[in-house]
This record gives structure tokens, C-alpha cells and sequence, in this order.
């Protein structure tokens, strides 16, 4: 393999380990509120959350380019801020990989939780838990197979995003060409062989991924949604 | 109205049954669709002329599609795509009767497979670069911004893939500024994202195809340098009738028209050498 498709996998891995860690930060909140809220604004959000996994990768994109481009909202704050616009770097691209992979953070956390139902958690607070006590040491590891199984999808998921990076990166070497783009790119100017390799590569890792899963679940632990 | 507690039965019992009947109707969804796209696409097979068009050329087909409907009489069927893909669903079998491709090459190749007809290839338009920014002033009329300290990014299309892509780096390495402009390169699949990119401010400047920012002869918005065209090689664009449009009267007068009078003027106005 060339020292281009090493340094695209070496981009992809990093990009899916920090997408994974940031969306296991933000989804778990976000899943235990939606998992325990009574607010009527939970539907919405729900709806919101699962968005990513309907819409066209390239609407999302698209959508992100605008919105951090100089005339958009994000893009007017990271300007304020003295970061310039994000397209183009990294760091956007993080970001198109957290909006992208957050249906799979999220859900698979929350219905961990769901399943917990409420009884472990008042009986922690009959022992006078506090409730951030409570969650960190009675919901939090009770909910871990959803949580491993949020890390794996997230982590898998954005490895295999295509849409939003190939929107958002301008294919630029060591910081936005991923492993996806630099396929297409092979595909589309004919050099096949290279695109073999790649996408070969990504089929076993795929497979080796959802295997793992389906091992878990068969070991008796409720790790799918 | 408040509910008492004794109402709920009787209450929940219509609810329920609501909710099973609207549960039938989502599951009969897509059945509709599918009749629905059915009828569609029954609807369609009077089409006489199925043309796969490069992208960059779509808003001068549309044109020229409407002009040779009305002299014609034939309806033309087109799809857009980069030459790369388009190659490659001819290859697949596709029912493409003509193809008007954004480069020599590809349809030279399909000629030389046998999947054009050999003798038809011609060159329907030259394609002009240009140097764009969406802001006036952004872009003055020699390019000496390019020489300035303003490009902080630069959109191109992939040389790799893109015939406008490769046209710019050979602009580039001839006025000497490859290796200082390369850093800052932002690059687009296709001549179409190279132009999203400059076009939503993300990159400063791009290089475009003139025919995306050009309309009825004049510059739509911002500021341009038509890029000369000894900067670099020249960008033929050529047409061929592929084997499915073979003997095929409305391809054959498709490819007729387009070397008209009336499709060279059209062609000329969205930015093009005819």
C-alpha cells in the first residue's frame, strides 16, 4: 500500500477515535435525559437526534458548509472567536463526524438506560445517593453494554462516513482525505487496483466490527438497541 | 375538556383504533410510492433521446434540449454527471444514445472499445477557465491576486479527474506558483464542488469553468479573470453517439443540432468556445 493510503487510514482511525470520545461525552446526557425526561420537547428531540440517520449524508454537508462557512452562523462565531472558517480542517470535520454518528452514540445508550427502568435508581436514592452519585455508580454501569455498543458503532460508523467528509474536507492529504474519499477518488479516475485494496480492507474491518456485535449479543448481554 | 377518570375507557378505545388504522395507512406507503413512481415512469417512455451529459455543461443542455424539442419535435432525456461516472455506467451497460463528455479522452476511449460509434466524435465546446471570487474587486483582471498574500485558500477541481482541475495546475506551474500555492489548494471532486466552494465563501478564490459563472455573455456575480487560454491545454469537450444510439433518428439529429448555428450561439453565451 502507498504511503498516501497509510497516511489516509492513519487520518481515518484518528478522526473516528476522537468523533467516538466526543460522542460518548455528549450522548450520554443527551440519552439519559431523553431516556428519563418527561418534557414534551422529548419527541422533538428524539426526532432531531435521528435525523442523521434519514437524511442524505450530502444534505448534511452541505448544510454544515454553509453553516460554518464565513456568511453562516458557526462560521460567524468561529470568526468572532479568532478561528477562522472550519471547512477544510480537522476540526470540521470532527464536527460533521459528531452531527453524523449521533443517532448511533445516543440511541443505543439510551434504551440502556430505558431498560434499567427506575426502580435500581430510586432504591439508590433510598440509600441516600446522590443523584450524580447514583448515576455514576448504579446507572452508568449497568447501562455498559449500551455504552460499549455506542463506542463500536460510533467508532465504525465514522470510518465508513462518505458523504458529509467528501462535502466538508476538500480532499486535502494528512488533514480531511479519509479512507471513503480516497477510494472514490481511485474509482472515479479509473485506478482500480488501488481502490481494490482500500475497499477490500474496509470490508473485512466492517465485518470484523458487526461480528464482534453479534458475538456480544449472542454471549447474553443486551448490547443492540 | 378535562377528563374525568371514568371517561377513559370509553375515550381510549376510539384513540386505539385511530392509531391502528393510521399504523395500516404508513404500512401502505410505500406501496403508493411505488405505483405512484410507476405511473411516473410510464409516463416517460415516449422519450426519444437519452443523453448522458458532463456536469458542467447541464445548464447549456437545458437550453439546447428546449431549442431542439421545439425544431425537432423529438423529446431529449438527459442525465448529468462527472465524465468519470458516466464512463463507467456506459461500460455497465447503460442506455445512453449519445454522450456529450466534459473531456476528449473519454469518448475517444469508448470509440476505440467499441462502445461508440467510430466517425461521430466531434468537439461540441471549448471550455475557458476562469479565476472566481464572489466578492467584486476579488479578483483582478490580469490574476495578479494569485501573486498576493489574499489566497488563503484555493478552490480547484481534482486534477486527477477533472479536465478544469488539470487545467489549473497547468496555469499554475506555468506562471511559477505551484509549489508556493499548493499548501493552500482546497479540492473539489469536480469542477461542481470547486465552484460550491468558492461560491460559499469557504474558499476566497477558486478556479471555476467561465460557463458556471457566466450568464446570457456576462458575469452572473463577483469578479473574474477569464484565465488565457495558452495558460493551458486546451479543453475540448467532445460528443459522440454511443452503440445504443445507433441508426437512432433522434440521437443522430441531436448531434446535428448541436453543430448548428442556433445551439453554437447558445453555447457561446454560457462561456464557451463553440
Amino acid at each position: 500500500m502507498s504511503p498516501e493510503a497509510w497516511q489516509a487510514i492513519g487520518l481515518t482511525l484518528r478522526l473516528a477515535a476522537a468523533t467516538t470520545v466526543a460522542l460518548l461525552l455528549i450522548g450520554t446526557p443527551l440519552a439519559w435525559w431523553l431516556a428519563t425526561t418527561r418534557s414534551r420537547w422529548r419527541a422533538a428531540v428524539s426526532a432531531a437526534v435521528a435525523l442523521p440517520l434519514v437524511l442524505p449524508p450530502t444534505v448534511l454537508g452541505f448544510y454544515l458548509l454553509v453553516a460554518m462557512g464565513p456568511d453562516g452562523l458557526v462560521g460567524r462565531l468561529t470568526q468572532a472567536l479568532g478561528l477562522g472558517t472550519l471547512p477544510f480542517t480537522f476540526t470540521g470535520l470532527l464536527i460533521g463526524s459528531i452531527v453524523f454518528s449521533l443517532p448511533f452514540a445516543v440511541q443505543p445508550i439510551q434504551h440502556a438506560f430505558e431498560a434499567i427502568g427506575e426502580r435500581p435508581m430510586e432504591v439508590a436514592a433510598t440509600l441516600r445517593a446522590r443523584p450524580l452519585d447514583a448515576f455514576v455508580s448504579v446507572a452508568l454501569p449497568l447501562a455498559w453494554p449500551g455504552l460499549l455498543t455506542a463506542t463500536i458503532l460510533c467508532f465504525a460508523h465514522t470510518v465508513g462516513e462518505f458523504g458529509v467528509v467528501l462535502m466538508l474536507g476538500g480532499n486535502i492529504p494528512g488533514a480531511t482525505r479519509v479512507v471513503s474519499t480516497q477510494i472514490y477518488g481511485h474509482v472515479e479516475a479509473m485506478e482500480y487496483a488501488q481502490a481494490h485494496a482500500l475497499s477490500a480492507l474496509m470490508v473485512g474491518f466492517s465485518f470484523a466490527v458487526l461480528l464482534a456485535l453479534a458475538l456480544m449479543r449472542r454471549r447474553g448481554t443486551r448490547v443492540m438497541p | 375538556m378535562p377528563l374525568r377518570p371514568h371517561d377513559r375507557p370509553r375515550h381510549a378505545k376510539p384513540v386505539a383504533r385511530l392509531r391502528r388504522r393510521v399504523g395500516l395507512g404508513v404500512l401502505a406507503l410505500p406501496l403508493l410510492a411505488w405505483a405512484a413512481a410507476a405511473g411516473a415512469a410510464q409516463a416517460t417512455q415516449g422519450a426519444d433521446v437519452t443523453v448522458a451529459v458532463a456536469a458542467n455543461f447541464a445548464a447549456p443542455m437545458k437550453r439546447i434540449a428546449q431549442a431542439f424539442e421545439r425544431a425537432s419535435g423529438h423529446r431529449v432525456v438527459a442525465a448529468y454527471a462527472s465524465t468519470g461516472k458516466l464512463y463507467a455506467q456506459i461500460a455497465q451497460g447503460a442506455p445512453f444514445q449519445v454522450l456529450l463528455a466534459a473531456d476528449a479522452k473519454t469518448p475517444e476511449r469508448l470509440q476505440a472499445e467499441g462502445r461508440a460509434v467510430s466517425g461521430t466524435r466531434f468537439t461540441y465546446a471549448t471550455g475557458r477557465l476562469a479565476l472566481w471570487s464572489r466578492q467584486t474587486g476579488g479578483v483582478d483582471a490580469q490574476g495578479a491576486v494569485l501573486r498576493s498574500d489574499r489566497v488563503s485558500r484555493l478552490a480547484i477541481a481534482d486534477p486527477k479527474l477533472a479536465p478544469y482541475g488539470a487545467a489549473a495546475m497547468q496555469v499554475l506551474q506555468r506562471l511559477g506558483l505551484e509549489t508556493a500555492l499548493t499548501p493552500r489548494l482546497v479540492i473539489g471532486e469536480s469542477i461542481a464542488q470547486a465552484w460550491q466552494f468558492t461560491a460559499t465563501g469557504n474558499a476566497p478564490l477558486g478556479f471555476v469553468a467561465l460557463s458556471q459563472v457566466m450568464q446570457d455573455g456576462a458575469l452572473a456575480r463577483g469578479s473574474a479573470w477569464v484565465v488565457p487560454a495558452e495558460l493551458h491545454d486546451a479543453i475540448r469537450q467532445d460528443a459522440v453517439l454511443l452503440r445504443a444510439g445507433k441508426d437512432h433518428e433522434a440521437a443522430i439529429a441531436l448531434l446535428r443540432f448541436l453543430r448548428s448555428d442556433e445551439a453554437r450561439r447558445l453555447i457561446r453565451d454560457f462561456g464557451y468556445e463553440p
